[in-house]
């Protein structure tokens, strides 16, 4: 824990000073501050409350549907751009999802007409990602308008399409055994947490040992020095936000079961937690970096300060608080030790 | 004398003011109840929140920064300055309230503009946390509730109208008084970026930071302008807001960032900074309160709204993205 070059037994103030004590990467420093959240909130609580099965069940359904979300934010952070389009993509895709599926269960009843309408569902559902990621990456790939403002104009576009789809209405009716993906669980865990691990396994694989991933992270570090080494530029961009959205709809989907009910403005905070997670997992968000593992310990943590505040009988508006006082803190403390060690 | 007129006719402001003519041409000949002056003034009343704010947003983009914490921002000066007016009667007076709701925002801002100018973090990150941590403590200290009963000054200043006028029908059409506001702040606004140092360091920030610095401008100070000036001008609005609908609720103006982005970005301003204009900026919002209030005069449902406000932000961006480039070809931007 002692800073490089600290002679041994440095005082607290020199390991401070050196930031030693907060670790010396911004992973190192994500490890300390989860640790540090995981102590206190089992302080503040007490350990009878916080450290239960039942505690640690319920993170376990809540935390994919933001972890997942994430790593969608992430991707595209990769290549120095960003998704602001993404809740909106598992909105649409959830509900042209639920109404497929409600569609195709009206006219075939039974087990078998289940088993129909959930695929006939599923398939949809990722088809609109598809679509809704193709639409994204070609106009930041061809037409070269900034991802900000193409997915800020998408985000408005699809959020507006799921309301006239749906008419503002909530959709219902939806097979019974599609809860199952939501609130189900697989050898004692939750079905969501699976599906979170796996997506974090794919996302890893994808981004640190693919052509693609070292490619997205060459476009992300320097787009201009990519197009001259004859990288295919527009393709990564077109691939990214694709993947950015299937990640999304396959999020929408997680949503409908979990709910049993698709809408047009379900989750709408997710859009700022997932960016703010994502740059609590040190991604730059300048692009040329990702972290899958940094991701979900900052989703880890910041559901522990929440169902920590939750139990304390803190509102919401606590936790909004705390979730951006840790981003700016962590900002800041990351900002100063980063110039210091220049 | 053509080179001329081509460069006329290729300012975005000129297309934009254009289109915004032929969409109310269109709304017009299918409901004709849009001419009516009330639906003129009921569009200028509208317009003055969205305006003011993009117009503040406008400095920031054009500084290469971004904002998103200014609905926070302006929800915080309007809910304490209001909760404080209604327990100390005395401070009921409107210039003292505007002043306290001003001073409010000016303080946040310049909060932004330290994080983002002496820590040197990205503006939307920083934005991002600023906005919860003052929606937040907001709403865990302050109150939750809705306040329905407005300190008296606010009340009269909503009844203030600059210009009343009674129509062929008997029905009234009333201008409110706080379109000066807008018309000022536009004007200033206007005057500081062509004029003064300080407007003119804004564009050469935005355009290239180091360039800026070492020709000589004061960076810090000009942080500290955009993002006080930003803030300064929501606090401004939370007064404005609440007169305009007659309460003040702590939940209010969540989201209505991307609407005001969206209007500063229609109105030509460049998201990387460097570029962007108020009259661009004002017709770009004039695009959008036009839209926003005559999808229900022609008779199309609400919903589709979002969808045009989207499809408007994607052609208006495409058309700017494709102008820059043929404009710079060869630079491979992104």
């Amino acid at each position: 824990m002692t800073g490089r070059g600290a002679p041994a037994g440095a005082t607290l103030a020199t390991r401070l000073a050196s930031g030693g004590i907060l670790g010396r990467t911004p992973f190192a420093r994500l490890v300390v501050f989860t640790v540090a959240v995981f102590v206190s909130m089992t302080l503040l609580v007490g350990s009878d409350r916080f450290l239960t099965t039942a505690n640690f069940q319920s993170i376990a359904f809540q935390l994919p549907e933001l972890a997942l979300l994430s790593f969608a934010m992430m991707l595209s952070m990769l290549t120095g751009g960003i998704d602001l389009s993404v809740v909106s993509i598992a909105n649409l895709s959830s509900i042209v999802a639920a109404m497929t599926m409600v569609h195709v269960l009206r006219g075939e009843a039974g087990a078998s007409g289940e088993a129909v309408a959930i695929v006939a569902g599923v398939g949809a559902g990722l088809c609109t990602g598809l679509a809704c990621g193709l639409v994204n990456g070609c106009a930041v790939a061809f037409i070269r308008v900034p991802s900000i403002l193409v997915t800020l104009g998408t985000l408005q576009l699809f959020t507006g399409l799921a309301l006239v789809l749906t008419g503002g209405q909530a959709i219902i009716g939806l097979p019974d055994s599609f809860q199952w993906l939501g609130n189900g669980t697989l050898l004692a865990i939750p079905v969501p947490l699976w599906l979170c691990v796996g997506g974090a396994a794919v996302m890893a694989v994808l981004v640190n040992r693919t052509a693609f991933g070292v490619e997205a992270r060459l476009v992300g570090t320097n787009p201009i020095a990519a197009w001259f080494a004859a990288l295919p530029v527009r393709s990564v961009l077109v691939r990214t936000y694709v993947t950015t959205a299937l990640v999304s709809s396959v999020t929408g989907l997680l949503m409908v079961s979990r709910a049993n009910s698709a809408k047009a403005d379900y989750g709408s905070s997710y859009l700022l937690q997932s960016i703010l997670v994502v740059v609590l997992a040190g991604v730059d968000p300048a692009g040329g970096s990702a972290r899958v593992l940094g991701v979900g310990l900052a989703v880890f943590a910041l559901e522990l300060l929440s169902s920590g505040f939750g139990m304390m009988r803190l509102t919401s508006f606590a936790t909004e608080l705390a979730w951006g006082a840790f981003l700016l803190l962590v900002m800041v403390i990351n900002s100063v030790l980063e110039r210091r060690g220049k | 004398m053509t080179s001329r007129v081509r460069r006329l006719l290729g300012r975005h402001e000129l297309v934009l003011l254009v289109v915004t003519v032929l969409l109310s041409i269109v709304i017009g000949a299918l409901n004709p109840a849009f001419y009516s002056l009330q639906n003129a003034f009921d569009l200028l009343k509208t317009s003055v929140p969205l305006g003011i704010l993009t117009i503040g947003l406008l400095v920031v983009l054009i500084s290469g920064g971004i904002d998103i914490s200014f609905p926070a921002i302006a929800v915080a000066g309007m809910y304490i300055t209001c909760t404080l007016a209604i327990d100390v009667r005395s401070l009921d007076h409107l210039p003292v309230l505007l002043a306290i709701s001003t001073a409010i925002g000016l303080a946040l801002g310049l909060f932004n503009a330290v994080l983002i100018h002496f820590f040197r973090l990205p503006a939307l990150i920083v934005t991002l946390g600023t906005a919860s941590v003052i929606r937040g403590a907001l709403l865990e200290f302050v109150g939750t509730r809705t306040i329905t009963n407005l300190p008296s000054s606010i009340i009269a200043f909503s009844r203030t109208n600059l210009f009343e006028a009674t129509l062929a029908n008997g029905a009234s059409a009333a201008l409110t008084v706080s379109i000066l506001f807008f018309a000022g702040v536009a004007i200033a606004v206007a005057l500081a970026l062509r004029y003064t140092v300080i407007g003119r360091g804004a564009y050469a920030v935005g355009a290239d930071l180091a360039a800026a610095e070492r020709v000589g401008f004061n960076v810090r100070r000009i942080h500290l302008f955009v993002y006080g000036l930003m803030g300064a001008l929501a606090g401004l609005v939370g007064i404005i807001h609440a007169s305009i609908i007659r309460n003040a609720n702590p939940l209010d103006l969540d989201g209505l960032e991307l609407t005001v982005i969206a209007a500063a970005v229609i109105g030509g301003a460049s998201i990387t900074g460097g570029r962007g204009t108020v009259t661009g900026a004002l017709l770009g919002v004039a695009l959008m309160v036009i839209m926003d209030g005559s999808l229900v005069l022609v008779g199309l449902p609400s919903q589709w709204h979002q969808v045009f406000i989207g499809l408007v932000v994607l052609v208006s961006t495409s058309i700017t993205a494709l102008r820059t480039r043929s404009a710079r070809a060869g630079e491979i931007a992104r």
